[in-house]
C-alpha cells in the first residue's frame, strides 16, 4: 500500500511539514526526513502548481498527439521516446498499448504552433510511421482536481 | 375547528428540539463555512451508483420481501461475520428497514410498555428520547463526561436501574461526542446488564469509523446476543444518506416483531437502495478503507486545532465528531454557537442540542476537506481572541 505521507502529498503538496506530522501522528522531523529520502530516490520528481490556463491572460495550446513508431532493433521505443523528450514543446511522453505507441502532450501558444511543431519536428524523426494530433479545447477534470464546475457541498450548513 | 386540540397531545407535547431556531438561522445565512453537518462529504462510492441505476433500468422496481431481499439480508449477516464475528439467520435475524432511524424506532416499539424505562446515555443523537415518549415509555438520561471519555460506565449504569428499567440504548461510536466503547468498557457494563436482565438496543451506525483499533459489538460478548437488537446501516459507512438504508440483527422472536411493525408501517424498504446496498457491502470494503483513513488524517489534525486555539478537546475515536469544552469562554454552548455564526459565520452546532449534558462543549464535524477545517479554525481562532478582548 502507498505511504499516506505520499498520498496526502499528492492531495496537496503545499501541506506544511508540522500539519502533516499531526495528521499522521508522527514527527515533524520524521516527515522531513522521509520527504528528503522520497526526494533523493526520485520517487517525488518534482512539485507544481496546478494551473487553470483558462483564468490566465495568456496563449495557451494544449494538444495530444498519437504516434505509431516503428521500435528500433536494440532499443525498442527508448531512443525516440527520450528524443521526443527533449523538446521543450512537450509537456509529457507515454508509452502506450492499444492502437498506437506514443502518447505525446504538446503546448504551445496556437494552434498553428502545435501544428507546425508536429509536422516539422515529430513527424520526420526517424520511426515515426504515423502522427494524429487531438487538440484539447476543454478541461473538466486534472490530475484528481475538478477544474471546471466545481462541485458545491449541498449538504446545509448544520444537521444533526 | 380548532385543530389545535384534535392533534395528539403526545404529538404536541414531544419537545421541540430546543436549537431549532438557531438551525433555521444557520441553514439560512450565505456565505457560512459550516462544520456543522452529520453526514458525510463522500459520494456513495461509484459503483454502488452504477448498481442503483442498472437495477432500475432492468425494471427492478417493484416492493420487496417485507424483511428486505432476502440476497441483502445474506449480504448483511456475511458482513456482519467478517466484520464484527456475529453470527445471524438471514431468514429470520435480519430486517432491513428505511435507515437506522426506523430500526430505532421499531426496535423500541417491539419491547416497550407503558411505563418501562429505556436509559439513555448522553450526550446522544437525538431521537431515542422522543421516540420512547411516543411509545408511553419512559425516558432516563445517563449524563456522560469528557473525563470518561463520554464512555458508560458500570457505576453510572447500576445506580440508575430501577426494577422498571427495560433496556439501555448504546450509542457507540457516538454522535456527537466521538466517544467508542472498547471491548473492556463492553465487558465491563455487560456483567451489569446480565445481572439486571437488560435488552440492549446498540446503535452500530458509526462502527466502521472507528479509529486506533477496530469496532467491537456488545452483541458479541457471551450471553448477549440474546438480549441485543444490532442497529446499522449504509448512511455513515458507505457514505448513502440520501439512499435510506438501515437494518436490524437480533433474535428471532424480536425481529419477527419488528417486523409486523415495519410491515404495516412501510411494506419494505426502498427496492433501489437495496440493489445498490448489496454492492456496497461485497465490493466496497477498499473505499471503506479509503474514506477512514481520509477522516482519520482530518481527525488528528482538527483535535490538535482546537488544542492549539485553547479549545480543551479529548481525543474521541470513533465517528466524525470532535466534542470541545467551550466552558473557559463562559458561554453557553447556544450563544457561543449563534455569535460564532454572527461575528465569523462559522457554523458548529452547540452540544446542548445532544442532551444537557452537552451544555458546555461545541460539536465540531470533520467530514471536510483539510483546507475547509483550517479556514474555520482560523475564523474561530480569531474569534476567540475578540471574545478575549471583550471580556478583559
Amino acid at each position: 500500500m502507498m505511504d499516506r505521507l505520499l498520498e496526502l502529498l499528492n492531495d496537496d503538496a503545499r501541506t506544511d511539514a508540522r500539519d502533516l506530522a499531526v495528521m499522521l501522528g508522527t514527527t515533524e522531523e520524521e516527515v522531513k526526513r522521509k520527504i528528503a529520502m522520497y526526494e533523493e530516490q526520485g520517487v517525488i520528481r518534482g512539485y507544481k502548481p496546478l494551473l487553470d490556463y483558462e483564468k490566465i491572460d495568456t496563449q495557451y495550446v494544449e494538444a495530444v498527439i498519437e504516434i505509431r513508431v516503428t521500435p528500433k532493433k536494440d532499443f525498442g521505443f527508448e531512443e525516440i521516446a527520450q528524443k521526443i523528450s527533449g523538446y521543450h514543446e512537450v509537456d509529457s511522453v507515454y508509452l502506450m498499448s492499444g492502437g498506437y505507441d506514443l502518447h505525446v502532450q504538446v503546448v504551445g501558444k496556437t494552434f498553428k504552433d502545435v501544428a507546425l511543431f508536429v509536422s516539422h519536428r515529430l513527424a520526420p524523426l526517424d520511426g515515426v510511421v504515423s502522427t494524429a494530433t487531438h487538440f484539447v479545447l476543454s478541461r473538466y477534470k486534472d490530475r484528481g482536481v475538478i477544474i471546471s464546475g466545481l462541485p458545491e457541498d449541498d449538504r446545509g450548513n448544520v444537521s444533526l | 375547528m380548532d385543530l389545535e386540540k384534535m392533534l395528539s397531545s403526545r404529538a404536541v407535547e414531544l419537545k421541540p428540539s430546543g436549537i431549532r431556531r438557531f438551525f433555521d438561522i444557520a441553514n439560512e445565512m450565505e456565505g457560512v463555512i459550516s462544520l456543522g453537518v452529520g453526514e458525510p462529504d463522500f459520494k456513495t462510492p461509484y459503483s454502488v451508483r452504477r448498481a442503483g441505476i442498472e437495477n432500475l433500468q432492468i425494471g427492478k422496481t417493484g416492493y420487496s420481501a417485507n424483511a428486505g431481499l432476502l440476497e441483502l439480508r445474506k449480504a448483511i449477516c456475511r458482513y456482519l461475520e467478517r466484520k464484527f464475528s456475529l453470527s445471524y439467520d438471514p431468514k429470520k435475524e435480519i430486517l432491513v428497514t428505511v435507515g437506522g432511524s426506523e430500526a430505532i424506532d421499531l426496535a423500541i416499539r417491539a419491547f416497550l410498555n407503558p411505563g418501562d424505562e429505556v436509559l439513555i446515555p448522553e450526550p446522544c443523537f437525538v431521537c431515542y428520547d422522543p421516540i420512547v415518549r411516543l411509545t408511553d415509555g419512559v425516558p432516563v438520561a445517563l449524563p456522560t463526561c469528557a473525563e470518561d471519555h463520554f464512555r458508560l460506565t458500570p457505576e453510572k449504569l447500576e445506580r440508575a436501574i430501577t426494577p422498571k428499567t427495560k433496556m439501555l440504548i448504546l450509542p457507540y461510536p457516538n454522535n456527537p461526542t466521538g466517544g467508542v466503547m472498547r471491548r473492556e468498557h463492553l465487558e465491563a457494563i455487560a456483567e451489569v446488564i446480565r445481572r439486571h436482565d437488560l435488552i440492549v438496543l446498540s446503535d452500530e451506525i458509526y462502527a466502521e469509523l472507528t479509529y486506533n483499533g477496530k469496532h467491537v459489538s456488545i452483541a458479541e460478548l457471551p450471553d448477549m446476543k440474546e438480549r441485543t437488537i444490532v442497529i446499522n446501516g449504509f448512511s455513515k459507512t458507505f457514505a448513502m444518506t440520501g439512499w435510506r438504508l438501515g437494518y436490524a440483527a437480533g433474535p428471532a422472536p424480536a425481529i419477527k416483531q419488528m417486523t409486523k411493525i415495519h410491515q404495516y408501517a412501510i411494506m419494505c424498504a426502498p427496492t433501489t437502495s437495496q440493489y445498490a446496498a448489496i454492492e456496497a457491502l461485497d465490493h466496497c470494503e477498499e473505499n471503506i478503507c479509503q474514506m477512514r483513513e481520509e477522516y482519520n488524517s482530518r481527525r488528528r489534525y482538527i483535535v490538535d486545532a482546537f488544542n492549539r486555539i485553547g479549545l480543551p478537546t479529548f481525543e474521541p475515536e470513533g465517528a466524525f465528531y470532535i466534542f470541545p469544552c467551550i466552558k473557559s469562554t463562559g458561554l453557553l454552548s447556544e450563544d457561543f454557537c449563534e455569535q460564532l455564526l454572527y461575528s465569523k459565520r462559522v457554523a458548529v452546532v452547540p452540544g446542548d442540542a445532544f442532551g444537557k449534558s452537552g451544555e458546555g462543549y461545541i460539536r465540531v464535524s470533520y467530514s471536510y476537506s483539510v483546507k475547509h477545517i483550517t479556514e474555520a479554525v482560523r475564523r474561530i481562532d480569531a474569534f476567540l481572541q475578540e471574545l478575549k478582548e471583550k471580556q478583559s
